[in-house]
This record gives C-alpha cells, sequence and structure tokens, in this order.
C-alpha cells in the first residue's frame, strides 16, 4: 500500500467494491453487537484510517496464532485490513533477519512512540530472569518492558500471552505468566484463544481503527463483543443437551446423529468465545461440527482444568480417599462405642439399688 | 483464583475432601448408633394386630387421619419437597453422568425441561415449608439453630444448581462452582445434622415399630 492512501483507496485500487466494503462494515458491527448506525461511522472510519503502526512480538508461543491471522480467508476484506496496518515488525512475516530486523523494531518503536499497537503473541518467561526465552540476546520479559512503554495499546494475541497458556500449565518449568501479569499501565486487550479466530483478531483492530478505544472487556479484558456468550450458548447441538441426548462414545449412535458431546468431555458450558457463531475456515465448522468436544482453549488454565475427555459434571479423582475415609470413619465409630460401653459399664457398676427405706428417708 | 481454578478445586480437591468427610462421617455415626445396644428383653412378646417394624416403617410415611387438614403444609409440602429433590438429585442426566464416572453404574435420566420444572416447584415448597416453620409459634418453639442450618445446607444446592443450568445472577462457570461447593458443605455435614436422617429413617421407625409391637403398643 502506497504511503497516504486510505483503507478505501487502497481497497478501490485492488479491485474491492464499495458494497463489498460497506457489507464487510455491516457484518462485523452486528458481529461486534454494535447497532446499525456504527456500521456507517465504522465504514467512514476505516474508509477515511491510514495505517497504524503495529508490532508485533512472539515469545513463548508456537505461531499458532501467527497461522489463524494468515489464514484469516486471504485475500478477502480481513487481508485487506490487515494490509493497510503497518507491520513493522513481525518475525514470522517479516523479509528482514538478524541486526537488520532488530534495527527495524527499534525504528518502528522510535518513529511512533506513543502511537503504535503492540500484539504479543506467547506468554512471558519470568523464571531465571527470562533467560528461558530469548530473542537477539534479550529476554522477552526484556523486550516486553521496552516495547511496552511506548505503545498506545496492547493486544495480547492467543491463551498464551493472555492468560499463559500452555506454557504456563502445571507445573510452569519457565516461570510463564500473562502480559497482563507483566504491564500494568497500557490498555491490555486479551484475544484468548488457541488460536484466536481470525475475524475476532480483526475485528478488535477494526475497532481500535474506528472508534480509537478499547472494545468493552469481560473480566478477563476479552472483547465482550465476541467472548459475552459461551460456545454451549451458541451451540447447534444444545437441544439435544436439552433433550437429554448425548453421545457417549466418539462413535456410537448418539455421535453419528449429532448428539451433544457434553459426556465426552466438551467444555462448552464454561468456555467463552465465538466459534459456534463465526467458525473456522471461512467459515466451515466449528470443532463441536467435527465431532470432537470443546476444550476450553480460551479459558484461563485451561490445560490443567480436569482433563478434555471428562464431563464438566465428573470429578478429576474422585475416589482418592474414600477407603481411607471409610475405614477412619469406621475406627471413630468402634472407638465411640466401646467408649459408651465403657460407660454403660461404669453407670451400672456405680448403680445404688433403691430400697423403700430410702424412700422413707 | 479465577473461575476455572475454583471449578477445577471443588471438582478436584474439594469433592475428595467432601466425599471423604461424608463416609467418614457416616460410618462414624451408624457404627455409632447401632453398637450402643439394648439390654436383652426377656419378657415375652405380645401380639397386636398392624403393630410391627415394617408396618410402621410404611404406615409413618401416611398421614394419620385428619393431619393433612390441621397440618397441611408439613404433610404436603414435605411430601413434595423430598419427591422433588429425589427427582432432581437423581435424575438430571449430568448428575447420572456424576454417579457413572464413581462407581460405573448408570439409568436414564429426565428431559431437562422436566428437571427445571421440578426444581421451581421444590424451591418454592421449601421456602413455604421455611415460611411455616418461622409462623407457627410451636414450629418455631421446637426449631433450632441446626434446624433452619438444615435448610439452608439442602435449599442452597437446588438453587445454585438451577440458576447454573439457567444461566441466572453469575457466569455459569462460578454458579456451576458454587453449586458444587454448596453440595459438598451439604455432604460434610450430613452425617453430623439432622439431616442423617437420610440414612436412619427407616431402620429408626423400623425399630419404633417392633419394639412398640412387642409390648403390644399399636403405633
Amino acid at each position: 500500500m502506497e504511503k497516504g492512501e486510505t483503507l478505501l483507496e487502497h481497497m478501490e485500487r485492488e479491485g474491492m467494491s464499495r458494497r463489498t466494503f460497506l457489507k464487510y462494515c455491516a457484518s462485523l458491527a452486528s458481529l461486534m453487537a454494535l447497532p446499525p448506525s456504527a456500521a456507517a461511522a465504522m465504514a467512514e472510519a476505516l474508509g477515511k484510517a491510514r495505517r497504524p503502526s503495529v508490532i508485533w512480538l512472539p515469545f513463548q508461543e508456537c505461531t499458532g496464532c501467527t497461522e489463524s491471522i494468515t489464514r484469516s480467508n486471504a485475500p478477502s476484506v480481513e487481508g485487506m485490513i490487515f494490509d493497510m496496518i503497518s507491520l513493522d515488525y513481525q518475525e514470522t512475516l517479516m523479509a528482514a533477519a538478524g541486526f537488520q530486523a532488530e534495527e527495524a523494531l527499534q525504528n518502528a518503536m522510535k518513529e511512533n512512540y506513543g502511537k503504535y499497537v503492540l500484539i504479543i503473541d506467547g506468554s512471558v518467561s519470568t523464571g531465571l530472569d527470562g533467560a528461558y526465552s530469548c530473542i537477539g540476546g534479550r529476554s522477552n520479559l526484556d523486550s516486553l518492558k521496552e516495547a511496552a512503554k511506548g505503545a498506545a495499546a496492547i493486544i495480547a494475541l492467543g491463551t498464551c500471552a493472555s492468560f499463559g497458556g500452555i506454557p504456563k500449565a502445571n507445573p510452569n518449568p519457565t516461570g510463564a505468566v500473562a502480559v497482563s501479569d507483566i504491564i500494568k499501565d497500557k490498555p491490555i486487550i486479551n484475544i484468548s484463544g488457541c488460536p484466536p479466530i481470525p475475524v475476532v483478531i480483526t475485528g478488535v483492530i477494526a475497532h481500535y481503527l474506528t472508534f480509537g478505544t478499547v472494545p468493552e472487556l469481560d473480566k478477563h479484558g476479552r472483547p465482550k463483543a465476541f467472548y459475552g456468550e459461551t460456545i454451549h450458548d451458541r451451540c447447534y447441538r444444545r437441544p439435544f443437551y436439552d433433550q437429554g441426548k448425548f453421545a457417549k462414545t466418539f462413535d456410537d449412535e448418539g455421535a453419528r446423529n449429532g448428539w451433544c458431546l457434553f459426556e465426552l468431555g466438551c467444555k462448552g458450558p464454561v468456555t467463552y468465545n465465538a466459534c459456534a457463531t463465526t467458525k473456522w475456515n471461512d467459515g466451515t465448522s466449528f470443532p463441536i461440527e467435527s465431532g470432537h468436544g470443546c476444550i476450553g482453549c480460551s479459558e484461563p488454565d485451561f490445560w490443567d482444568a480436569g482433563g478434555f475427555y471428562k464431563a464438566l459434571s465428573t470429578a478429576a479423582s474422585p475416589l482418592k480417599y474414600v477407603g481411607a475415609a471409610a475405614a477412619v470413619g469406621a475406627a471413630a465409630g468402634v472407638a465411640v462405642s466401646f467408649a459408651n460401653r465403657a460407660r454403660k459399664s461404669a453407670a451400672k457398676a456405680a448403680h445404688e439399688t433403691t430400697t423403700t427405706s430410702d424412700l422413707e428417708k | 483464583m479465577n473461575e476455572i481454578q475454583f471449578l477445577t478445586w471443588v471438582r478436584g480437591t474439594g469433592l475428595n475432601l467432601a466425599l471423604g468427610l461424608f463416609l467418614l462421617g457416616v460410618f462414624w455415626r451408624l457404627i455409632e448408633i447401632y453398637t450402643l445396644g439394648r439390654k436383652p428383653d426377656i419378657a415375652p412378646a405380645r401380639s397386636v394386630a398392624g403393630a410391627s417394624g415394617w408396618h410402621t416403617v410404611v404406615r409413618r410415611s401416611v398421614p394419620p387421619p385428619g393431619m393433612v387438614k390441621t397440618s397441611p403444609v408439613s404433610y404436603i409440602g414435605g411430601y413434595i419437597f423430598h419427591v422433588g429433590l429425589m427427582v432432581v438429585v437423581f435424575f438430571f442426566a449430568p448428575h447420572i453422568k456424576l454417579v457413572n464416572s464413581l462407581i460405573g453404574i448408570s439409568w436414564p435420566g429426565l428431559p431437562s425441561q422436566v428437571i427445571d420444572a421440578v426444581a421451581v416447584v421444590t424451591l418454592a415448597t421449601m421456602v413455604v415449608v421455611l415460611a411455616d416453620r418461622i409462623n407457627k409459634p410451636v414450629k418455631r418453639y421446637l426449631s433450632t439453630a441446626g434446624d433452619y442450618f438444615a435448610w439452608m445446607l439442602t435449599f442452597l444446592p437446588v438453587l445454585t444448581g438451577y440458576l447454573a443450568v439457567k444461566h441466572m445472577v453469575l457466569p455459569y462457570t462460578t454458579m456451576l462452582a458454587l453449586h458444587i461447593l454448596c453440595v459438598e458443605l451439604l455432604l460434610i455435614a450430613l452425617p453430623f445434622t439432622k439431616l442423617i436422617h437420610v440414612f436412619t429413617l427407616i431402620p429408626s421407625r423400623w425399630y419404633n415399630g417392633d419394639i412398640s409391637g412387642k409390648r403390644g403398643v399399636s403405633v
């Protein structure tokens, strides 16, 4: 994209019609539960928007989040929006390497100080002063603190950056934490998910471009527009749950009939995300539609939440103390019983026979 | 602690402790009660028609003539909420799944809508029963803090369970965790409060009927 060009100009040059652009704005507005009037405002603001600088730092991550965003149905409108931002540093996508890359990062931070959007994917290692994860000889912890200083807002992309994710799973050998555990003085938007949904990523960026503000967040710092409802609430298999029709195994009749996967460990009821509505792969399907329960990947500590294939209503290791408890209980009962018998014998021994002469006293 | 950690704790450590303390308490109390013993009864048993242990077990569940009119809330309300509790606890599909995961037995559940309706009726009835207890001078006089505590321990699991299923008041995850926590409190308190009647009711009735029958008293 040429410098100074607005989003609309860029899209027109790329052969995208204004109508398609307006449709995108309208669908984005409705997806984010904004009033219909917001679509027009969004179109106007986005049309005029100039590319903000975005710096994307990968920490303890698997590049799954990058894979997800690059599969944002390119060359769709979402892809265009991504063209529109000036992605000044992204290790996986950038051509530069080594010192050249580090220089690009430093330049981007200097030129756009106080204005750039910082995207973080991956958790931050704090063990051994962050030595578990270093880039260019610097720990992630160090890089984050430096980059956060000049950021207008931070987007924690993916569950690792949002909540610590898999690196933080028990026993967390690297001392992994979320971005929000380190940075306290900047607006942070958590876009959780392993990986997050592409349209959610672009939607949040579009919201920021349009309104210049952080969208309304839930208590985990996630945009309410996308994380306001559980998968279960929006699941097309929900009627089967309500009817009590559950698949018992992955290949029984219930599974073939598309019944509810609750008993197979689906975490849909406790997972807040938009999978059931926006779906994946250009709206093709989402995990439950493919026959597997939700694993709860957009929730904090989902990795340690008691097993992917255990139903939510069941216990993790329920019969752990049962034998010992019964034995201790029985022993206590027997002990109390002996004490009671001893008291009875003592009372019997202490019993004095009352005679008529006693009554006359 | 976030809500998933809370839920994980109540499903894991919390439930382990609660089940352990429940079994410990039940074994303790039942062994204590049934080893108290009685002196051998050397008098010849009398015989009265209709007076025996098993007969009493059944008959005590039927209101004596006129009592339904005298104390309708106690009898009708008592029946409704006890049956309601049984239906909600034993025929809600996720509960059956829990039992199945614990001891491997399973049975058919009832549709969610039926459970919903029964839960609402149970909750309403329990409120009426409590109001009656507070309202009637004799009942109020006979009630101790333990009675109100037992009521609360029984009421809260149903309430939180219903709110969790309906996604009301709190987010589902938090409500589900609270529901499990309330059940755990109930489990722990059960052996040490009047709620032990879950186990002692039938043996007590049998004993009362049996001893009275041997003495020639029809109860």
